[in-house]
């Protein structure tokens, strides 16, 4: 398969899952619509972290002679094994029986499922209803605002479409509306989006 | 298929319906005045947007609006925390099974929720306003539509109707077209008083920059034109039919107490002319005059009772009567007998007032001739109901200013108070022009079957042509917002609803083409062609 494959899942649940990746630092980007799992669970890319394998052990400063921080990890390879890259991802829809759906997935996805970021042609279906949006604009016990992680996902979406200034506003118009009583945060999203 | 504009969220049927535009629905692209459909669920509704409002989800949009350059967010508002609504006025169902047995009905219910809307296509209004045909005839457009407003004439003229609008807003050229379609697909005919000699022959359009033709000119078989100022006429161009004189005799005391205002006359000098009539008999105006003996008039005031001074101001009034050019001492012309001839064989008679524009003229003699052409109808209709013969030609009787004949205090006097009132019993009925409606009789305005108002801005003038109409104050903005000239709004009992329109062009040389009933154009062309056939 050509798809881009970010990473396998060791961490699950039904509203979000965790997934690490192959190679230090291939996290993909913020709000990237990604999917998991045989039935598919899609899902937006909302944190990722790099940081020491053990806990226990941080990392220490290193470059003090070299001049390039490149030349850190060639002078310590050792550093791409001690280090490791994860992201976290928000369910926001599956498919089943080839119908794809925008809500939470009855069953989280499996833990050691991969992970694919999803091609263009994948990504417009997707964006192609804006059903996912309360889930994360609700969504207020991430570690990022709910505001920055939609406008991010909307970002995303509407590089692949064909017209994506009329994607932003259209998507900008489903935020409006959820966001009706909230002026200030609709006026923060809507600032992101352009 | 018709622009849709967007969903029914609330109302009432007294209150009107309010809809939620669409985002793509621009407000600015909306009017007040025009109609748009309603499908609901059972029926489908049409109605006239007689408000547009504009409306956010949250207060504090317009506390602290975006940046009048962030087009951006400008446009991700509107539709959606942005929004306008329009004010429907529901006004009749179309469509469902009674409808199209008898046509369009009024409303008496109000779509449910959500019921789409979208502009009345042109095929909507056609099934409301109907097409022009053998009977109807095209007034002019619905403002910002193609669809031709029609009216049944058969209809229109079986009561009296009523042209409003302030001076300069077209009620001529809207009364010119009514009386050529009234001419040409009613079988009335028009008898037309005509204050400043506008309908017989060539009138002026507004600014007197332009010569518009008149009836005589467009029609001249069917139009007779009657003048009282012979001299004037002809410096007009204009070849008179009759010229209409009239005796003393034929005025009564019941055409005094119309002028009681414009001669200034008291309540008692009216009563003494009719004290008068009734001892000195028909020629009373002529015997008042010839009266110079003081002797013989003490006399005979003491015999009437009347006041010396109250003598003196009547007779004061009849001289300003008296010194009316038209006014004979005796005429040999029966000028009533001349016009009911005319109207007998169809032909609509203008009477041409020239120079003799003051009101004391016009009122005198539209009331003295109208009075006796409606005893003579009241007369022929009774027989012809008695004798189970054909009643005489429906006849329509156009007067200028009529709140001089109409107004409360002399309504129920004249003539014209009796015809509005009693209506097409005697199949006469009025075609009323005035500017200040506010000055005629509630009672009278109420028995005016269709109006048609030009722009008014007094409130007191709105508020009694609108007086009884449903969606009165709907209707009120709409007739505000008249544009000051060829606009105007008809409602009554000829059109199914209120409708605000553009007359028709009256005055190019196309516009008389049009004008002509289908045939004749083409009859003319086949004469001339026939003419030069006799010549090969």
């Amino acid at each position: 398969m050509s798809m881009e494959r970010a990473g396998e899942v060791i961490e699950t649940c039904t509203t979000d899952f965790t997934a690490q990746c192959y190679e230090l630092y291939k996290t993909p980007s913020l709000g990237t619509l990604v999917k998991a799992g045989e039935t598919p669970v899609y899902g937006i890319v909302y944190h990722a972290e790099t940081a020491s394998i053990e806990p226990g052990r941080r990392p220490i400063a290193r470059g003090k002679d070299e001049a390039s921080e490149a030349d850190i990890y060639r002078t310590s390879p050792q550093l791409s094994r001690l280090l490791q890259s994860e992201f976290s991802v928000l369910a926001a829809g599956y498919r089943e029986e080839g119908k794809l759906c925008r809500y939470l997935p009855p069953q989280p996805v499996p833990v050691h499922a991969f992970v694919y970021v999803c091609p263009p042609d994948e990504v417009k279906e997707f964006a192609a209803s804006f059903d996912f949006l309360p889930l994360l604009l609700n969504n207020n016990g991430l570690q990022v605002d709910s505001g920055e992680l939609t406008a991010a996902a909307v970002r995303e979406m509407s590089r692949v479409q064909d017209n994506p200034h009329a994607f932003l506003v259209a998507a900008g118009k489903e935020i409006a509306t959820l966001l009706r009583g909230d002026y200030n945060r609709l006026r923060t999203v809507l600032g992101r989006l352009k | 298929m018709a622009e849709h504009l967007g969903v029914v969220i609330s109302g009432s049927l007294t209150g009107g319906i309010e809809i939620k535009l669409d985002a793509k629905a621009s407000v600015e692209d909306m009017a007040v005045g025009r109609y748009v459909s309603i499908q609901g669920k059972k029926h489908r509704f049409f109605g006239m947007i007689t408000d547009i409002n504009l409306q956010v989800t949250d207060e504090s949009i317009t506390q602290n609006p975006p940046e009048s350059g962030d087009s951006f967010i400008n446009e991700v508002l509107s539709g959606t925390s942005t929004y306008g609504t329009l004010h429907v006025l529901p006004m009749l169902t179309i469509g469902d099974a009674a409808a199209s047995i008898s046509g369009p009905q009024p409303v008496k219910t109000v779509p449910s929720h959500f019921s789409d809307v979208s502009l009345a296509s042109e095929a909507d209004m056609e099934s409301v306003f109907g097409g022009e045909d053998k009977e109807r005839y095209w007034i002019g457009n619905p403002l910002d539509m193609e669809t031709k407003l029609c009216l049944n004439l058969e209809e229109f003229v079986k009561r009296s109707n009523g042209i409003f609008g302030k001076s300069g807003t077209g009620k001529t050229f809207l009364t010119r077209i009514l009386l050529i379609g009234m001419l040409q697909k009613s079988k009335a005919v028009n008898l037309i008083f005509d204050m400043h000699n506008e309908y017989g022959w060539s009138g002026t359009s507004e600014g007197g920059s332009r010569k518009v033709q008149a009836l005589k000119q467009l029609f001249p078989s069917k139009v007779a034109v009657f003048t009282l100022d012979e001299k004037n006429s002809r410096l007009r161009g204009a070849s008179p039919d009759v010229v209409v004189r009239i005796g003393y005799s034929e005025i009564k005391p019941e055409d005094i107490v119309l002028l009681r205002e414009t001669l200034n006359l008291t309540e008692q000098a009216v009563e003494a002319a009719y004290s008068l009539y009734r001892r000195l008999g028909a020629n009373w105006i002529l015997s008042v005059g010839n009266l110079t003996d003081d002797e013989e008039i003490e006399r005979l005031l003491k015999e009437l009772s009347i006041h010396e001074g109250t003598f003196q101001n009547l007779k004061r009034g009849l001289n300003t009567i008296r010194r009316l050019p038209f006014i004979e001492p005796e005429s040999k012309q029966n000028a009533v007998d001349e016009i009911l001839g005319y109207l007998d064989h169809g032909v609509n008679v203008v009477l041409e007032f020239g120079r003799f524009r003051d009101i004391t003229a016009y009122i005198l003699v539209a009331n003295l001739l109208s009075r006796r052409i409606y005893e003579k109808y009241q007369e022929r209709t009774e027989k012809a109901m008695g004798e189970n013969a054909a009643a005489p030609t429906p006849l329509v009787i156009t007067i200028e200013e009529a709140h001089k004949f109409l107004n409360p205090i002399v309504a129920k006097e004249t003539i014209f108070g009796t015809i509005a009132r009693e209506m097409r019993k005697y199949n006469v009925t009025l075609l009323v022009i005035d500017q200040r409606p506010s000055g005629i009789d509630e009672e009278i305005m109420s028995q005016i079957g269709t109006k048609i108002t030009c722009l008014l801005d007094n409130e007191r003038d709105i508020d009694s042509v609108l007086a009884g109409v449903s969606g009165k104050n709907e209707l009120k903005s709409v007739l505000a917002r008249l544009a000051a000239k060829q606009q105007a709004l008809i409602f009554g009992h000829s059109v199914p609803m209120p409708v605000a329109f553009a007359p028709r062009e009256y005055g190019s040389s196309a516009s008389y083409r049009d004008f002509m009933p289908q045939g004749t154009a083409s009859k003319k062309a086949d004469t001339d062609k026939d003419i030069e056939n006799l010549w090969e």
